[in-house]
């Protein structure tokens, strides 16, 4: 049997009906997108200040993720125009180039980026034990400068194992860079490459922490939301790139035989999920990596 | 730039029509580079201090709506696309707002402080 509208266009909607269809469901994926972005905003104007987690990310890898998924966005539309020109074997490189983009940036993103933080550690301190942290928080410089507290100390921790034993009684951090030296101009505002952690060691006691964790989503509302968004938005990367994966194999070739157009419309409507997730990236790039 | 005409189904004409693709595909590098670019100013004003922290969000939201549009006017063909789904689109923009607009209202009227 054959499906209608697969090529030609319904004389009522002027359109090819997957056409119509991708952008319902791109319809409701804005509200899905929406609804989280909404979160975030009411999270983040609720946030006292110096509650907000500020140069956390890996802002050279983040800048080169969405350098990719730019990249990627070019290639699937060269990858559509070389089928519209009839051009398979072009087509097939692009596709190509444009897997293998959606598969380094989900590399980059599980086995590089989202492990970092699962190994990264901050304490936030207690507002009436901050005085006493003071050496490694820099408070005072920060208030005559007109800058926000800081109330949490970031590093890399020695003793993992006082996470979940009560006996013992400190976290031992090495430190940061901004809390090894923190009253530093040039520590005012986050860096563009990051540094590793010092080997300055600070002990906090657990009773000056209100509250401790590695960077995981439970640490607070700032990678609640990130791992939140990020991974939702990495799932899209890797459902987009098992339909292109799809578009590679001999059964998409036979529909090219059989009629290039339908292949065509078939890349064009994958490629408009694409460029949803490519433009939902451009949102989250800033907002969580750069503000 | 509008969409590439759909293909004749008439051989001779292919080639024409190819010169025209050919047209669109410089256009849509273009469009790539400028992303790139904007990538670029995107990172590089965020480490410019422009007064408050509300100022540089507004700064880099600016530049992420641009480059938003562009993808979704170049890209994803919105910028000569069929009227339903302009429609679809007005229907969605709607309803965002509201959902962005309830945030709104939580943040403003919290149930305790």
């Amino acid at each position: 049997m054959e499906i209608p509208y697969t090529v030609s266009a319904r004389r009522d909607t002027g359109l090819w009906n997957a056409k119509v269809g991708i952008w319902l469901f791109l319809a409701s994926e804005v509200m899905l997108f929406g609804g989280l972005f909404s979160a975030y905003i009411f999270l983040r104007l609720d946030a006292g200040p110096g509650d907000w987690p500020h140069g956390l990310l890996n802002v050279p890898v983040g800048t080169m993720n969405t350098a990719i998924l730019i990249a990627s966005s070019v290639t699937v539309v060269l990858a559509w125009a070389a089928l519209k020109m009839r051009d398979l074997t072009k087509y097939r490189i692009y596709m190509a180039i444009t897997i293998l983009c959606g598969v380094v940036f989900l590399v980059v993103k599980l086995a590089y980026e989202w492990p970092q933080k699962f190994d990264h550690f901050g304490a936030f301190i207690k507002e009436d034990a901050l005085g006493k942290y003071e050496q490694y928080l820099g408070n005072k410089h920060l208030l005559e400068k007109g800058l926000p507290p800081r109330k949490e100390i970031t590093g890399h921790l020695h003793n993992k194992q006082a996470l979940t034993d009560a006996n013992i009684k400190e976290y031992e951090i090495a430190l940061d860079p901004v809390y090894a030296d923190p009253t530093n101009p040039v520590m005012d505002r986050p860096h563009f490459w990051p540094k590793p952690a010092t080997d300055k060691i600070a002990s906090i006691e657990k009773e000056d922490v209100q509250y401790a964790n590695m960077f995981l989503p439970k640490h607070s509302s700032y990678f609640a939301s990130y791992f939140t968004i990020t991974g939702l938005h990495g799932a899209h990367v890797l459902g987009g790139v098992l339909v292109f994966c799809y578009m590679m194999l001999p059964a998409s070739t036979r529909i090219y035989r059989h009629n290039p157009e339908h292949l065509a419309n078939r890349v064009e409507v994958a490629g408009l999920f694409w460029h949803f997730v490519d433009l939902v990236w451009i949102f989250v790039f800033p907002l969580f990596y750069l503000l | 730039m509008n969409n590439p005409p759909d293909i004749s189904p008439v051989e001779h004409e292919t080639e024409e029509y190819a010169h025209e693709v050919r047209r669109h595909v410089r256009g849509y590098l273009m469009v790539g580079a400028t992303l790139l670019a904007f990538t670029a100013i995107t990172v590089a004003l965020s480490y410019v201090n422009f007064g408050t922290q509300k100022a540089n969000v507004a700064v880099a939201l600016l530049v992420a709506t641009f480059k938003a549009g562009l993808v979704a006017a170049i890209f994803m063909h919105l910028s000569a696309e069929k009227r339903l789904i302009y429609r679809v689109l007005i229907f969605t923009g709607f309803f965002v707002l509201g959902l962005f607009w309830l945030t709104y209202l939580a943040w403003y009227d919290p149930v305790h402080r």
